[in-house]
């Protein structure tokens, strides 16, 4: 299809305003008068409060308010960024207080201090006097299991959030007709967003007595109806702004400091209060990524033939359940419409432990189950004697696929293109054929990984968005959406899909950046990779009424019916002739100047999207491994995306980019650790989590199958979570490649690597012992 | 409190500053440059990078005083007359810019680059940026933004 | 807003002198790299700052008559990568000073600095204890020069006496001259990262022999080491991989490593004897070139 602005790699919107340091972040506002809030927090993995005396912290000169648990309402809420569910059986688990009433880990916020600056409050802090019983604690999910061990949560006595699963297909049956059934175990490590821009919020009670929250967040809307419900506020009385973000990654699609800002500001009398999380904060008491154990079984014919596949996940959520059990179960949604599988049986437990909270990180669960299943593939071709990539296009599922459980159908369906661009790419035949059997010190390694995720989140959660757009007196359009641009350039994404459709040059089109929940139409947020799909739809639906409004307005003017006319570049064309007739800005001045007829051309509308597109994708890669130091790096890394139509191909490249280089971090690096003993983190800071540097980042590529998705605008699907789940495993698999041992756990870091090494006999003992 | 005379982005100011105060502090809070952003407060992390005499400076473990004399620069002093400097430019265009936090800080310390005359390999063009952390890009679009600058800065030399 | 009382910044070194003898207890800072982040991570509270930043006179990189070469405490890491006499004479100085913290911190982070904060993991460490190098301590009255080895007196433990600055970095012509030298860092990032152990070799070769090989290790014990068991046992030895080999077992002996979360005492007992190895390999290769020039 021939289109104007979709598919051209126009300039984002956002770029002069980011580029010149004119953007705003939530930062960067100042109001006079402004408090700082600062938090106290448990240094006890899990502690029950017998006293807590403020008197002193409050006698602090320039101290403003200090707050517990105790002057707070007790109302327990849940901060998960979903829609609400009107089903009280779909809700989130509600297990929090702004102000712990008990510690549930080392960071959990215990008390507040509002106080003139930032020193202050810190002062005041150390004035808080606490008296701690403290109680047996657990980090690991197995631990929190067992019998007798500590109780997190009252309602959850044996600290299991959920053990919902899903299955279909009689694995049993399976497993038993089968040639071969296969084992592994496999497992994730704890990371964390690391957006650049901390966490942060500010407060205050406005004029008209409500109380206003300007966040960095994903999620303004969501973020209204929790900070309220928290306070016990009817919904109206708070208000949300949005500006712009300084990345989120899925930590903003949770609440995680607007309840306690605004509690702040109201213990303050209203006045305006800030509560930036430093960067030590933000790794502790904001989302993690859960950490995940994955065991595998799998029903295999002798010719490669997956038939049935049995995961059984442990899931560790922390101490609050957050988005919980959701991300274990949505881990399972995703690799059914990939591999055909007669049977699958998905058995997850997320369970509570004495660790800070996981939530929403890019890939929701995906990351960890497909590290774990394409290792498992891997290890199950080797162990076949197959190649890997032929064990995978062995068993692909074909177009038209229904997942038995969502029912959503798979319409396009670009992998086996994916893998053939991507083997070109890396050269994969010649690569492999060159490299042979290896022993030196330094060995390198091919592996590939594919992975599938969705477009949004129908069924399982409404997805609902709107859109408004008002048309201007010289035929230009003002764009609203509650829809949040966090960087990923949703904004430009949507803007070319209204000058598309209205034949407008892209700066005609303006869209408000800013989120404002009094005035921007209600939309979920940014999340699920839903935005280009699923706000995608409302949008263009916006404007093709829009459109259709113009077409009215100029058959009044030229006499031809609506649908014999077109917009075509700033002009409304007669499609026949291929003639202007007249221009939209004498559409849009007859709308609002007509003196019989004025009324403004504008449309505000919203899609509830009850339909999903399965994106795909592979990664191929080549490592090099120090043998002899245990460090892997990366010399040749390709992402192959079917997407649908990319509507913009710089942005989409943008999108992978980031997402392999989160990938590789996920891979090799990052690990949040805590001491064993006390579960106090050891490494919440950006010197000692290791974040990839430019130069630990190689080059990466990125390339596209772009297949046509009816259900999606002009085509597209989802992109923006797709580039984080595939490089792990191929990483993983390429490092088995190089050397033929099987890793089961990332990261891949130095020190493990060495000891694996060690363990099969790579590394050998040191030639000269010394006491 | 003691006296700060220093420039910033070729404006000189004489504030009244407190001797506690980073860098930082008195850029965005005082002369409201909230372009220096905050990522870490601990010099980890580049995103608050501004230009002293030229030199990139993680203006967050900068004492404010030592300020003093010097020439300051922010991203906000980069565009001359509403036009935006070729560094910009090169990170416009090349789709170098995603959430922008990190943004500013490596469009200065690409511009200390391309001031500097010097000639830099793509290897040496990482190694200049490497004191920024950037969580959105993977770096690709914003090694090939320094490059193309660079490169226009040299033909423009030429 | 750092929590200090007050912040002292005398022009010259005298006038700092006078201070700190007025006020041992100031808290001297240089680059602010490691005080200032201290501070931040609410250390050091309420200290009273002697920095000595507008003292241009300790920037300076030197020759002296006698071939010295003399660093000044204050001279940041960037300059010291860049300075053509250390490029020239001391190549394994300007790899060590780059590979320290990311460019931003190296325009402010100075090798004094580096020094009297006492990591065990300081970049500038354990090639310094390869080269020999010396310190010029000074007080108002006096000033004594003593070897850095002698410097190091614990984990962030030096041997400063009241009223003490750290001048110079003195880097005797005996110690560089006519060798290669190697500096691997050894870090999980290749930017903006602490040494899981820093390796520093200094090889001086004659006829395919050792003249003179000098091992300094970072972050393989309590402070930085020299390996001297290994570098007697290579002299006058025929430079072979053989060679290199024993050299780079025995240099694990005088090692503490000890386990902790960043790494195992057994790893990093590995990464000794696999950088000992790397390191005079190249410090060999580069001392080969030397000689033919």
């Amino acid at each position: 299809m021939d289109h104007n602005v979709v598919g051209k790699s126009v300039r984002r919107l956002d770029a002069i305003a980011k580029v010149t340091g004119r953007a705003k972040y939530t930062d960067d506002f100042h109001e006079r008068d402004m408090l700082v809030g600062k938090v106290l927090r448990s240094p006890h993995a899990h502690a029950r409060i017998t006293r807590i005396d403020t008197a002193k912290a409050k006698a602090l000169p320039g101290v403003v308010a200090v707050i517990t648990a105790a002057d707070l309402p007790t109302i327990r809420f849940a901060t998960a960024g979903h829609p609400w569910s009107l089903d009280p059986g779909h809700r989130d688990v509600e297990d929090r207080l702004i102000l712990a009433d008990k510690a549930r880990f080392v960071g959990d916020a215990v008390a507040a201090v509002v106080a003139e600056d930032a020193l202050t409050a810190e002062k005041a802090l150390h004035l808080i006097d606490v008296e701690w019983e403290v109680l047996p604690h657990v980090l690991t999910a197995e631990d929190a299991m067992k019998e007798g061990a500590p109780v997190i949560h009252e309602f959850r006595p044996n600290n299991v959030v959920s053990s919902f699963g899903v299955q279909f297909g009689d694995v049993e049956a399976e497993m038993a007709g089968a040639d071969h059934v296969f084992e592994g175990d496999y497992e994730t490590g704890i990371v964390q967003h690391c957006h650049i821009e901390s966490m942060s919020a500010f407060a205050y009670v406005d004029t008209d007595g409500r109380v206003v929250v300007n966040s960095s967040t994903q999620i303004p809307h969501i973020v209204r109806r929790i900070v309220a419900q928290a306070l016990g506020l009817p919904w109206g009385r708070v208000k949300v702004i949005k500006p712009y973000i300084g990345g989120g990654f899925g930590n903003k699609q949770d609440v995680c400091v607007e309840p306690l800002a605004a509690a702040m500001s109201l213990a303050a009398h209203g006045r305006p209060v800030r509560y930036c999380l430093t960067r030590e904060e933000v790794f502790i008491d904001t989302r993690t990524r859960h950490a995940m154990k994955l065991h595998l079984k799998t029903a295999v014919s002798r010719e490669g033939v997956l038939k049935g596949i049995h995961v059984q996940v442990l899931s560790n959520t922390g101490a609050y359940a957050s988005h919980g059990h959701s991300i274990a179960m949505s881990a399972g949604g995703k690799f059914r419409p990939l591999y055909d599988f007669k049977a699958v049986k998905y058995e997850p437990k997320t369970v509570y432990t004495n660790l800070p909270v996981a939530g929403a990180m890019r890939g929701y669960g995906t990351p960890q189950i497909f590290f774990a299943l394409e290792s498992h593939l891997d290890d199950i071709a080797r162990k076949l004697g197959m190649d890997p990539v032929e064990l995978r296009l062995k068993n692909l599922i074909k177009v038209g696929h229904q997942d038995p459980l969502t029912r959503n159908v798979v319409r396009s369906f670009g992998i086996p293109e994916c893998i053939r661009k991507g083997m070109e790419a890396i050269r994969w035949e010649e690569k492999r054929a060159a490299l042979g059997a290896q022993d030196g010190p330094r060995r390198k390694g091919l592996g590939m990984a594919l992975f599938a995720y969705a477009s949004g989140t129908h069924p399982v959660a409404l997805e609902l968005a709107g859109a408004r757009i008002v048309m201007n007196q010289d035929g230009s359009v003002t764009l609203q959406v509650g829809a949040t641009e966090i960087g990923q350039g949703s904004d430009t994404v949507f803007a070319q899909i209204v000058a598309e459709v209205l034949g407008l040059p892209m700066d005609m089109v303006n869209v408000m950046t800013t989120q404002d929940t009094d005035v921007s139409p209600w939309d979920s947020g940014a999340y699920a990779s839903r935005q280009t799909f699923v706000t995608g739809i409302a949008v263009r639906k916006a404007a093709m009424e829009v459109r259709d409004k113009v077409l009215e307005v100029a058959a009044r003017r030229t006499g031809l019916r609506p649908d014999e006319m077109e917009l075509r570049d700033r002009r409304v064309v007669e499609a026949a002739l291929g003639r202007e007739v007249c221009t939209l800005e004498d559409v849009a001045m007859d709308a609002y100047y007509d003196r019989l007829l004025a009324a403004p051309i504008t449309s505000d509308t919203s899609a509830n999207v009850r339909i999903n597109a399965m994106s795909y994708g592979a990664t191929f890669v080549e490592v090099d491994v120090d043998v002899e130091t245990g460090k892997v790096e990366v010399s040749e890394i390709w992402n192959v995306h079917d997407s649908g139509t990319i509507i913009n191909p710089r942005l989409a490249e943008g999108q992978v980019h980031g997402g392999v280089s989160m990938a590789l971090g996920y891979a090799l690096l990052e690990q949040m650790l805590f001491d064993a003993q006390t579960g106090k983190p050891l490494n919440n800071n950006l010197l000692d989590y290791k974040l990839p540097t430019l130069l630990d980042t190689p080059e990466i590529n990125a390339a596209f199958v772009e297949t046509f998705d009816a259900a999606g605008s002009f085509g597209a699907k989802s992109l923006g979570e797709c580039p984080v789940i595939s490089p792990a495993p191929a990483v993983r698999n390429a490092v088995l490649d190089a050397t033929g041992v099987a890793f089961h756990r990332i990261p891949l870091y130095p020190q493990a690597v060495f000891e694996k090494f060690r363990e099969t006999g790579l590394i050998k003992q040191r030639s000269v012992e010394h006491v | 409190m003691r006296k700060l005379s220093f420039t910033v982005n070729g404006k000189a100011h004489l504030l009244e500053i407190d001797a506690r105060e980073s860098l930082l502090e008195v850029l965005r809070d005082r002369l409201e440059y909230t372009g220096v952003k905050q990522g870490c407060a601990v010099g980890e992390c580049g995103a608050c990078t501004v230009l002293i005499d030229g030199t990139p400076v993680n203006s967050c473990i900068y004492l404010a005083a030592w300020a003093e004399g010097k020439d300051i620069r922010t991203v906000e002093g980069l565009a001359v007359d509403g036009r935006l400097s070729p560094v910009q430019e090169a990170f416009v265009e090349e789709g170098a810019i995603q959430c922008g936090f990190c943004t500013p800080g490596l469009v200065l310390s690409t511009t200390a680059m391309v001031e500097s005359g010097r000639t830099f390999t793509r290897d040496e063009v990482r190694r200049e940026l490497s004191g920024h952390l950037c969580r959105c890009t993977g770096y690709q679009k914003i090694v090939d933004a320094a490059e193309r600058a660079l490169q226009e800065a040299k033909q423009g030399a030429e | 807003m750092f929590d200090i009382c007050e912040l002292l910044e005398p022009a010259t070194l005298r006038e700092a002198k006078e201070m700190l003898k007025a006020d041992p207890g100031l808290r001297v800072i240089a680059g602010g790299t490691d005080v200032l982040i201290r501070l931040q991570h609410g250390s050091l509270g309420g200290s009273s700052l002697l920095s000595l930043r507008r003292i241009k006179e300790l920037e300076a990189i030197r020759l002296l008559g006698d071939g010295t070469l003399e660093v000044g405490a204050m001279a940041p890491f960037t300059r010291i990568f860049e300075d053509p006499l250390v490029r020239e004479r001391c190549m394994i100085l300007a790899e060590a000073s780059v590979s320290m913290g990311g460019p931003q911190i190296r325009n402010v982070a100075t090798i004094g600095g580096n020094i009297c904060n006492g990591a065990v993991s300081a970049d500038s460490a354990s090639t310094l204890f390869a080269l020999d190098a010396l310190l010029k301590l000074e007080t108002l009255d006096d000033e004594r020069i003593i070897p850095i080895a002698d410097f190091y007196a614990g984990p962030g433990k030096v041997n400063l006496r009241p009223g003490e600055l750290l001048t110079a970095v003195l880097l005797p012509r005996e110690g560089y001259e006519g060798a290669g030298g190697h500096y691997i860092k050894y870090a999980m990032r290749k930017a903006m990262d602490i040494a899981t152990l820093g390796c520093a070799a200094v090889a001086r070769v004659e006829e395919g022999r050792f003249l003179d090989l000098r091992i300094g290790l970072g972050v393989a014990a309590p402070v930085p080491i020299r390996c001297t068991e290994a570098e007697g046992w290579a002299k006058g030895r025929e430079v072979s991989i053989e060679t290199i080999r024993e050299v780079a077992a025995l240099a694990v002996k005088p090692s503490r490593a000890r386990t902790s979360w960043r790494a195992s005492k057994e790893y990093r007992e590995h990464l000794i004897e696999v950088l000992v190895m790397r390191a005079v390999a190249e410090a060999v290769k580069r001392a080969g070139d030397c000689c033919a020039d």
